[in-house]
């Protein structure tokens, strides 16, 4: 079994201004860091995607990394999102890292069959004979006012197959690290980039050491006792905002980053429900067959005595992706959350 | 108008031998000659031997599903020129994706006969590891591992593999008539064509996409297609071995000397069912199949052999012997194969350890191991936390 060695990147390179490892980075500038990192770790990592190179991706998440890298470690490929995921598996039986650009979430549906029948089920076809480390980066989620296909949240979909990791960063500092053991992880990763936290601000420590923690393992963003909202990705600044709102009214609530929605940290969810009683799970994704459900159903079976309430979701409906002009009321709001809150605790 | 299914007079195509096994000596296709010449006699024993050889495999594997053996079998019949030819004018260090089918192209690259029969016995989902013989295992979403193989090209030149018609590495992809319609497939020749990529499509047209004809698929003769994406592409008669080989030994130099990729049309016939579950009465006429019975593509060869006085009695006993030995070996080994533990569902899922995984696997041997409800569940719970 292969296991990821820790390892702590030095800014050798980057050089003057090594003396702080901090800096004050914005979600999508980080992800950029990450890779930048990972590519200067490892040879073998490579970039390819529609517009990464001289563009630097239509978020300009690979901004500057073509220049840094090459053409033939950062590809512009061919418009074809099947043809990107189906020869980055080829890629990775040779000995590649690839790291996948899906241009926006709708338009990952192309590569569909190449990342569910043969990505997720390589290795285990080849009864461990081969690894497809391969990392499928996709901007999810909505918020940004854009048109149809641009807003979607389709992690379940990846969840549900058996082979693929999901993961997504909810923060500039998670963002630059879990990018980085995405890479290094001998599994295949689906990571969800929150697009609409792109331009969130916060302090990146460069030299955070590198392992697999975050791809598995939930973090508590804020300590509470009252309630626990579960949350990653987007959501999770929607938790805190709510967490403060409910300060003010002199409640507790715990708000838990999951990061990784497969596999789910159901220790660390039902760790904080067992001290709360009460549990309400945010995402953008409709709540329906959503990643909702399956912690509803977890944390009922193993914190039943513990609750004060039944597991409440907030999150989209059972509806197509709403026109922007609608998304603000679709999308699970402070207030929405707030008011599942109410619900709990008048049971 | 030219059709793609009839007698397909009007589409040039590559013919070394022809039906009757006479040396074909068409104007033009001296550099192929050349490379058939090439072949000694020794050579083309072995691969009348692997000829052979795949057709008993066939059979054998038949035998084993009617005998509930096996769950499915995909017979190769009638394609073993396209396979064993192209299969020779392989390198060790070339990589091979085959589709479901190519028993004869697994043949040459020396995986084992019962290894072969693991996915069809419902044991394995694979059955060997590509590292070992340099060939992926089976591709059973039509036309996916064409991407593969592209990618795996692509790897190959960012290696900086040497470019030498000999040292250097080709990849090649196994694919049908139907894969052609496939996106991947148009796919993997974009992206082979853009990253100049050394890989050979090799398309076996054996004329049957279980029971649509090629008219399903295309209009045009489909070694066009390969043509149209940018790369050298060529027809030949898939059922002469000598014309196989020599274009194939072609399309592979032109991958290992950095020239990029081809695209080959080996015109052939599937002279059985689809698998075992198929029934072709249903879509297609006795006449046909009689009318390709005549063209048997180890007939030809063997026609060629024995004319030279390359094939006697003595070697056919010894290939006879052989293809003894490959069924007394399957018959006892595919027996043999049970699928492992039950438990082993849970190997290889993840390469490092699932929470999910792992949890639902304590709870499975907990509950095999008949403990208590209460105690598997508090199993499953503890490995839920502790296996991150």
């Amino acid at each position: 079994m292969t296991t990821m060695a820790e390892r702590t990147h030095t800014t050798s390179g980057s050089a003057p201004e090594a003396a702080s490892s901090t800096k004050t980075l914005t979600l999508g500038k980080a992800v950029n860091e990450g890779l930048r990192a990972a590519m200067r770790h490892d040879d073998k990592v490579m970039l390819m995607g529609e517009d990464i190179g001289p563009l630097g991706g239509v978020f300009r998440v690979t901004d500057g990394l073509q220049a840094e890298f090459g053409e033939q470690r950062v590809v512009d490929t061919p418009l074809a999102e099947s043809g990107i995921v189906g020869t980055a598996i080829g890629l990775a039986m040779r000995g590649y890292r690839p790291v996948c650009e899906i241009q926006f979430d709708g338009f990952v549906f192309p590569a569909f069959n190449q990342i569910t029948t043969q990505l997720a089920k390589m290795h285990n076809r080849t009864r461990g004979a081969v690894s497809v480390p391969v990392v499928i980066r996709i901007p999810y989620g909505g918020g940004i006012g854009a048109v149809e296909h641009h807003s979607e949240s389709p992690e379940a979909l990846f969840a549900h197959t058996a082979g693929l990791r999901v993961v997504s960063p909810s923060s500039p500092q998670d963002a630059y690290t879990m990018i980085q053991e995405a890479i290094a992880c001998p599994d295949p990763v689906v990571f969800f980039e929150p697009k609409g936290r792109y331009w969130t601000k916060g302090p990146v420590d460069l030299d955070a050491p590198v392992g697999s923690a975050t791809l598995n393992s939930a973090h508590v963003v804020r300590a509470g006792t009252d309630v626990t909202l579960v949350a990653y990705g987007p959501s999770v600044e929607t938790a805190v905002k709510t967490a403060d709102a409910l300060a003010a009214e002199g409640r507790s609530a715990e708000v838990l980053d999951l990061r990784a929605v497969s596999p789910i940290d159901t220790a660390a969810v039902v760790a904080s429900v067992r001290k709360t009683g009460r549990c309400i799970v945010i995402h953008e994704a409709p709540v329906f067959f959503g990643a909702g459900a399956e912690i509803a159903a977890r944390v009922t079976e193993e914190c039943f005595y513990a609750l004060e309430a039944p597991v409440l979701r907030v999150g989209g409906f059972h509806t197509p992706y709403p026109v922007a002009k609608h998304e603000r009321e679709y999308l699970p709001s402070v207030d929405r959350v707030l008011d599942a809150v109410d619900r709990a605790f008048a049971h | 108008m030219t059709t793609t299914n009839g007698s397909n007079e009007a589409i040039p195509t590559l013919q070394l031998l022809d039906p009757q096994g006479n040396r074909a000596t068409t104007r033009g296709t001296k550099g192929y000659r050349d490379r058939a010449a090439a072949l000694t006699p020794e050579d083309l024993r072995g691969m009348y031997r692997d000829m052979v050889l795949t057709r008993r495999f066939d059979e054998e594997a038949t035998s084993l599903q009617r005998q509930g053996e096996l769950a499915l079998y995909a017979p190769s019949r009638g394609q073993e020129a396209a396979q064993v030819g192209s299969a020779y004018a392989l390198r060790p260090q070339d990589f091979v994706f085959p589709s479901y089918r190519e028993h004869g192209v697994l043949q040459v690259r020396g995986v084992d006969p019962v290894d072969r029969l693991r996915f069809f016995r419902g044991s394995d989902h694979g059955g060997w590891d590509p590292n070992e013989h340099n060939a992926g295992v089976y591709s059973v979403v039509i036309g996916a591992h064409t991407l593969h193989a592209t990618g795996y090209a692509m790897g190959v030149q960012r290696d900086g593999t040497p470019h030498d018609k000999r040292d250097g590495t080709a990849v090649i992809a196994y694919f049908g008539d139907g894969a052609t319609s496939q996106g991947d497939v148009n796919e993997a020749m974009v992206f082979a064509a853009v990253n100049n990529a050394p890989v050979v499509f090799f398309l076996q047209n054996n004329q049957w996409a279980i029971s649509e004809p090629t008219i399903r698929q295309t209009k045009i003769p489909l070694y066009q297609r390969g043509a149209a994406f940018g790369l050298p592409s060529l027809r030949v008669d898939g059922n002469d071995v000598l014309a196989v080989y020599a274009a194939t030994q072609e399309a592979l130099e032109r991958a290992r000397m950095g020239e990029g990729p081809s695209f080959i049309e080996a015109y052939t016939y599937r002279m059985g069912a689809h698998t075992t579950s198929d029934d072709p009465t249903r879509y297609r006429t006795s006449e046909q199949e009689e009318e390709w019975r005549g063209r048997d593509p180890i007939d030809r060869l063997a026609a060629y052999l024995r004319a030279e006085g390359e094939l006697d009695e003595a070697f056919e006993a010894q290939v006879k012997a052989a293809g003894d030995e490959i069924g007394a070996h399957l018959r006892t080994g595919v027996r043999a194969l049970d699928g492992g533990a039950p438990v082993s569902t849970f190997d290889h899922v993840y390469a490092t350890p699932h929470g999910v995984v792992s949890a639902e696997r304590a709870w499975y041997e907990a509950y095999e191991a008949g403990d208590p409800p209460a105690q598997q569940y508090a199993i499953a719970e503890t490995t839920q936390g502790g296996a991150r």
